[in-house]
């Protein structure tokens, strides 16, 4: 399958690739690691007339580690940040990229390309906006960083400009003692997600001091749930707390029924997944290291 | 839609040889290995970024070239599964595969082999978890993936030799 004929241009700076899309306008799209834009294109059911490569631009791969926050550069591979030392400071970081798809589009997908594609199914946002994230932003006219809560505006859509570009992921690092889990459901390894399941948690012996619950999947953009949070906000988490968690989620949840499933199955995954993750994300805030990323049949 | 688009040139080595080309900018990084340089080993199963039967190594890591565009290796180091054998020796990972009856129809064979190859030239001993993950981006019609478990495993023993 072939896309519609484009134009290349290969950027060799952020800053060039930002000029050009300025020069380029409404037809011109951001090539980062192409495994959603590419079979888009084959389908044609995205077709630039132009394509700015990033692929060239050096020095855009990295996961920096600060005193109270770690830097993802936007061009990162999924894989590099699975086969990092992640899972220590941010564990549900390191769940999401060692699940998203299959070993070849991990090696190729990008974290900055999936925030800033903004795909209701995408693993990213849901997980991260549980953490304390900012996205950093280059354009002609200079940088913005933003929270990534206010970076998200709708399915597929952003506040980036047209000439606006995400050059650098933040995400805080969590407080001691808390702990967190990203967990998926799919149908296959290569596919998007059926629901998601983030949580961050902090713990004061048996009981959350602290909570942040965002479901992926089941939304237009990743759905953060407040009410299930009230619901563990300075209680003890057993099982009565988390049965009312999941009724919360199931209520939040706003999914349409398509080919993964019905909208009533796709709450009932998004319980089941919120409860996993809890479970998780409180072992991990006790100190017991667990491994856990997508499911799938 | 643009009247003319212009080829772009590039450079890159395909199974440690030097290739170069003038491509269309949509040229896909498969159709350049198949059409224009006859490496007919890699294959297109699904063209839908689904079934890895068009993986290949770029630059020491497994892609799916059906989800790449040619010019994007530009300078790159491919592997495809006609750079397995040298000088007439099948590469372990091959002969692991025959030994094994890891394939039947043949299809997904080269694909398999090299995400194979990227698991275990660092892990010589895979659990089956370890495997399954590994090549759960690619997708066999036939065997039930017994028979590849078992080559991937007997591939990881013959790799310790190599």
């Amino acid at each position: 399958m072939y896309p519609r004929p484009f134009h290349y241009h290969r950027a060799s700076s952020l800053n060039e690739a930002a000029t050009m899309l300025a020069q380029l306008g409404n037809e011109a799209k951001l090539l980062a690691g192409g495994q959603s834009l590419i079979p888009l294109m084959k389908l044609r059911l995205a077709n630039p007339l132009h394509l700015v490569d990033l692929n060239f631009v050096s020095g855009t791969s990295y996961i920096r580690e600060e005193e109270d926050a770690v830097r993802f550069g936007a061009l990162t591979r999924h894989a590099e940040i699975e086969n990092s030392n992640i899972s220590a400071r941010i564990p549900l970081v390191h769940d999401c990229a060692a699940g998203i798809a299959d070993v070849q589009v991990r090696n190729r997908g990008t974290i900055g390309g999936s925030v800033a594609e903004a795909d209701p199914s995408g693993d990213w946002a849901t997980a991260l906006l549980t953490q304390k994230t900012e996205v950093q932003c280059v354009s002609p006219r200079g940088e913005r960083k933003l929270p990534l809560a206010d970076f998200i505006t709708d399915a597929y859509s952003t506040v980036l400009e047209p000439d606006e570009l995400v050059r650098e992921i933040v995400v805080r690092l969590p407080e001691k003692g808390s702990g967190s889990a990203y967990v998926a459901f799919k149908r296959s390894a290569p596919v998007y997600p059926t629901a998601s399941a983030a949580v961050q948690l902090t713990m004061d012996g048996e009981v959350c001091k602290d909570v942040a619950i965002v479901l992926g999947c089941v939304g237009l953009v990743p759905v953060k749930a407040t009410a299930a949070e009230s619901a563990l906000w300075g209680r003890r988490v057993d099982d009565k707390a988390v049965t009312a968690v999941m009724e919360a989620v199931r209520v939040a949840a706003d999914p349409q029924s398509d080919m993964r499933g019905s909208a009533d199955y796709k709450r009932t995954l998004a319980a089941a997944l919120v409860k996993r993750s809890i479970e998780v994300a409180v072992r991990r805030a006790h100190g017991e290291p667990v491994e856990v990323s997508h499911i799938y049949a | 839609m643009p009247e003319t688009i212009d080829e772009v040139a590039i450079q890159l080595q395909v199974n440690r040889k030097p290739y170069s080309a003038k491509v269309e900018p949509r040229m896909l990084l498969v159709e350049l290995l198949r059409e224009v340089f006859n490496l007919t080993g890699t294959h297109v199963g699904c063209d839908t970024t689904y079934c890895g039967a068009c993986t290949v190594l770029m630059n020491g890591v497994t892609v799916k070239s059906c989800t790449m565009f040619a010019v994007q290796a530009d300078g790159a180091e491919i592997l495809t599964v006609e750079g397995l054998e040298k000088e007439g020796k099948l590469h372990p990972i091959q002969k692991a595969f025959g030994d094994s009856y890891g394939l039947q129809c043949g299809y997904c064979t080269p694909g398999l082999m090299l995400s194979t190859l990227q698991l275990v030239t660092k892990n010589h001993d895979p659990s089956d978890k370890e495997i399954r993950k590994a090549i759960a981006g690619n997708t066999c019609r036939c065997t039930g993936y017994q028979n590849i478990f078992k080559a991937v495993r007997l591939a990881g023993q013959n790799m310790k030799g190599a």
